[in-house]
């Protein structure tokens, strides 16, 4: 078959922040650089991001990023890497400072200078006090940092494709990687962009579970396209959980809501962080607040036909007080849960919201990978930045906007490292004759089958296997049979069908893709959980707890490592966490509490 | 509607943004799209393009759309 070959010196797969943000670097080099898109740009699911970007700017008050270093490191629980840690806190006032002048409206001070806000996690004087460290420009932050990204980049003559969507790396055979394949979904064509370099920016992949705060553009694409080009996945185990999540829908409710004071209740009624925490209650940090709710559920005693949620109750509270100091949130109950908050209480369920782990990278956004007893050897010709890559930075947990500064550092130095290598190189390295191969036969597959199974049970077999036995609380005999089941589960995404046979726009078929794309990273999360037998961070096993010998049930000994799992065979190799900072001393190893 | 426009329509609609656009808009094209004129039909395309926050604005009523030709729509979002 004659399959279309596009040349350029760089594509970047994904156009939310990272993506727009590393195409800067490379337009504004001079070099010819495509971005592809499944949607268009300013639609990308950064546009959802509101509470803001850190920066140790000292706008309101004194901060420094050692202080930031230091409070991310904690937050990571140790698993962080302290050189990536260390580049992206001290980069992180030059990428906003950047931001502002691209036109971001960042909320301001009487005197002009970016606002600064406190948000969880960030301290001053190595964990003292609360800080104001996040920037923020009103509830459109996502938004209008797209915005700003997206104009720069027109004017320095990005070619965007959108509507397009990548399907495979092409790797040579000495396995560096020349380019992707892709699908223009208008004509249903499959084309070769054939590069010097290529930078995965495609985001989370929050949809294996079926509780997800992420749209549904979330898929994983990026880390399904690495897998199947043999490249490890890492620390896929750590996965964010939002403690409130309206139940079926996934849309976050705001802490705020207990703050205010809601209650969450289970089926009898019975007020439980009472019995978890008999300090704090409801207002209890997030994880143990999560990890009370799926206790409760686990223990028969959730809500409704499943007992599969809990109830947030605001029924007390006056709907003068709801109407002014939670506005949107009754709104979102009724529109999602069907009910009004004020007569009736919310169903909520701990719910995913970020992706730590990724795709491998060093502190310059290279893809690595353990070659020749070097864990870290790149993989020449690869980048990846932003939710899709593992740098790593939030290490077993993130702390909050700390991601939308990720995507702005890695995704710049993802694009200077591409600017650098390309100059290096002399020319396009060839095309293997059988570059499209893999992916046409892929396509293939999915539009002649007959007798298949449905992309909807299918992916929604995913997403009740990883919620049922790899959630924000995770036991040991759940894992076990979890990580049988997802291979069982991988069984009917190979073999998906689709009714829908035309070429051109053929949404079922996109679809069809998207969900090969999940089961590689559902795959990766149930077996990486499975095998680490600590609690760490986001990942809090029943069989791993608290004890004078491993805090909170982590133990440094064995298991301070970052996990790589590959696709082949599912194995699981291990790699050590770099605690050596580039220019300050190591942020030595503690408990983690708050 | 053709088919090529309503898939493209259905692309726009089930992958939004935001996670409350992307729920409002795909119950919206299952459950009530089929069964309104073409007007009405090309006035929810025109919705679609519009930012995510734009439109969880109008869904949510935080906004109010003066549009005479589009609030109908947006009101059979809301209500669904
Ligand atoms: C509700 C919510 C609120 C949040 N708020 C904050 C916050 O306040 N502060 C903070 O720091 N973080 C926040 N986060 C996290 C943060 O928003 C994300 O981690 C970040 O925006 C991810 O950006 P990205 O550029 O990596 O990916 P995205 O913005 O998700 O972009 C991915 C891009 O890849 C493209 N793509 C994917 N697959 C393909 C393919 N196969 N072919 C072509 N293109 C493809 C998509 O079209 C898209 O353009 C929030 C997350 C959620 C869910």
């Amino acid at each position: 078959m004659n399959i279309p070959v596009l040349k350029f010196d760089a594509v970047i797969v994904g156009a939310g922040g990272a993506g727009l943000r590393s195409a800067i670097q490379l337009s504004e080099a001079g070099l010819k650089t495509a971005v592809l898109s499944k949607v268009f740009p300013t639609r990308s699911h950064t546009v959802a991001a509101q509470g803001g970007v850190a920066a140790s700017l000292g706008n309101s008050e004194e901060d420094h990023w050692r202080w930031h270093m230091y409070d991310t490191v904690k937050g990571s629980d140790w698993l962080g890497d302290q050189d990536a840690i260390e580049f992206m806190c001290k980069k992180a006032v030059e990428v906003v400072v950047e931001l502002e002048h691209y036109g971001m409206p960042f909320d301001r001070t009487d005197s002009g200078k970016i606002y600064q806000r406190p948000f969880g996690g960030h301290m001053s004087n190595f964990g003292e006090k609360p800080v104001r460290r996040s920037c923020a420009a009103a509830d459109r932050t996502g938004h209008a940092m797209l915005h700003a990204m997206y104009q720069r980049n027109v004017k320095a003559n990005t070619q965007f494709f959108v509507e397009w969507m990548a399907l495979d790396l092409i790797r040579d055979s000495e396995g560096h990687v020349v380019g992707v394949t892709a699908m223009e979904m208008e004509t249903g064509q499959v084309v070769i962009f054939h590069t010097r370099a290529t930078i995965f920016a495609t985001g989370g992949a929050g949809r294996i579970f079926y509780s997800s705060t992420n749209a549904f553009i979330n898929t994983g694409d990026g880390l399904g396209m690495a897998a199947r080009a043999g490249i490890p996945l890492e620390d896929m185990e750590f996965w964010q959980f939002h403690p409130t999540g309206v139940a079926g829908a996934g849309v976050l409710i705001t802490e705020g809501v207990r703050g205010e004071g809601g209650i969450l209740r289970n089926s009898n009624k019975e007020r439980f962080m009472e019995r978890y925490a008999p300090n704090a209650k409801d207002l209890a940090s997030r994880d143990v607040v999560s990890r009370a709710m799926a206790t409760e559920i686990k223990e028969g005693r959730g809500c409704g036909p499943n007992k599969d949620y809990v109830l947030l109750d605001i029924t007390h509270l006056d709907p003068a007080t709801i109407m002014k100091r939670l506005p949107g949130i009754r709104e979102i109950s009724i529109q999602f849960a069907g009910v009004d908050p004020i007569k009736a209480p919310i169903p909520v369920v701990p719910t995913c919201h970020y992706q730590m782990g990724g795709i491998p990278t060093d502190y310059h956004g290279r893809v690595v990978m353990p070659r020749n007893g070097d864990f870290n050897a790149v993989v020449p010709g690869l980048y990846a930045a932003g939710e899709c890559a593992c740098a790593s930075v939030h290490g077993a947990n993130r702390l909050g906007t700390n991601s939308l500064l990720d995507l702005l550092v890695f995704g710049k130095s993802a694009g200077d490292s591409a600017v650098e290598d390309i100059k290096g190189s002399k020319a396009h390295r060839d095309l293997p004759k059988d570059a499209a191969d893999y992916s046409l036969s892929r396509v293939a597959a999915i539009d002649n089958r007959k007798g298949g199974s449905s992309v909807a049970e299918a992916r929604l077999a995913i997403q009740r296997t990883m919620q049922d036995h790899a959630g924000v609380f995770r036991f040991a005999d759940m894992l076990k049979k979890g990580a049988a089941q997802i291979l069982e589960v991988e069984k009917q995404v190979m073999n998906l069908e689709i009714k829908d046979k035309s070429l051109v726009w053929n949404t079922a078929r996109m679809e069809a893709l998207e969900t090969e794309n999940l089961i590689e990273v559902a795959k990766a999360t149930m077996i990486s959980a499975e095998a680490r037998k600590e609690s760490r961070g986001a990942h809090v096993r029943d069989d791993a707890v608290d004890s004078p010998e491993f805090p909170n049930g982590r133990n440094d000994k064995e298991w301070l490592k970052h996990t790589l799992w590959h696709r082949e065979g599912n194995k699981i190799e291990y790699k050590p966490v770099n605690l050596n900072p580039l220019t300050v001393e190591s942020v030595e190893l503690k408990t983690r509490s708050y | 509607m053709e088919r090529a426009a309503y898939e493209r329509l259905r692309w726009r609609s089930i992958r939004r943004g935001m996670l409350e656009v992307d729920i409002a808009l795909t119950r919206f094209l299952d459950e009530q799209f089929q069964s309104l004129s073409a007007a009405e039909q090309q006035a929810f395309v025109e919705l679609a393009d519009f930012e995510d926050l734009e439109l969880w604005h109008l869904i949510s009523g935080q906004e109010v759309c003066e549009d005479p030709r589009l609030a109908p729509i947006v009101a059979m979002l809301r209500k669904s």
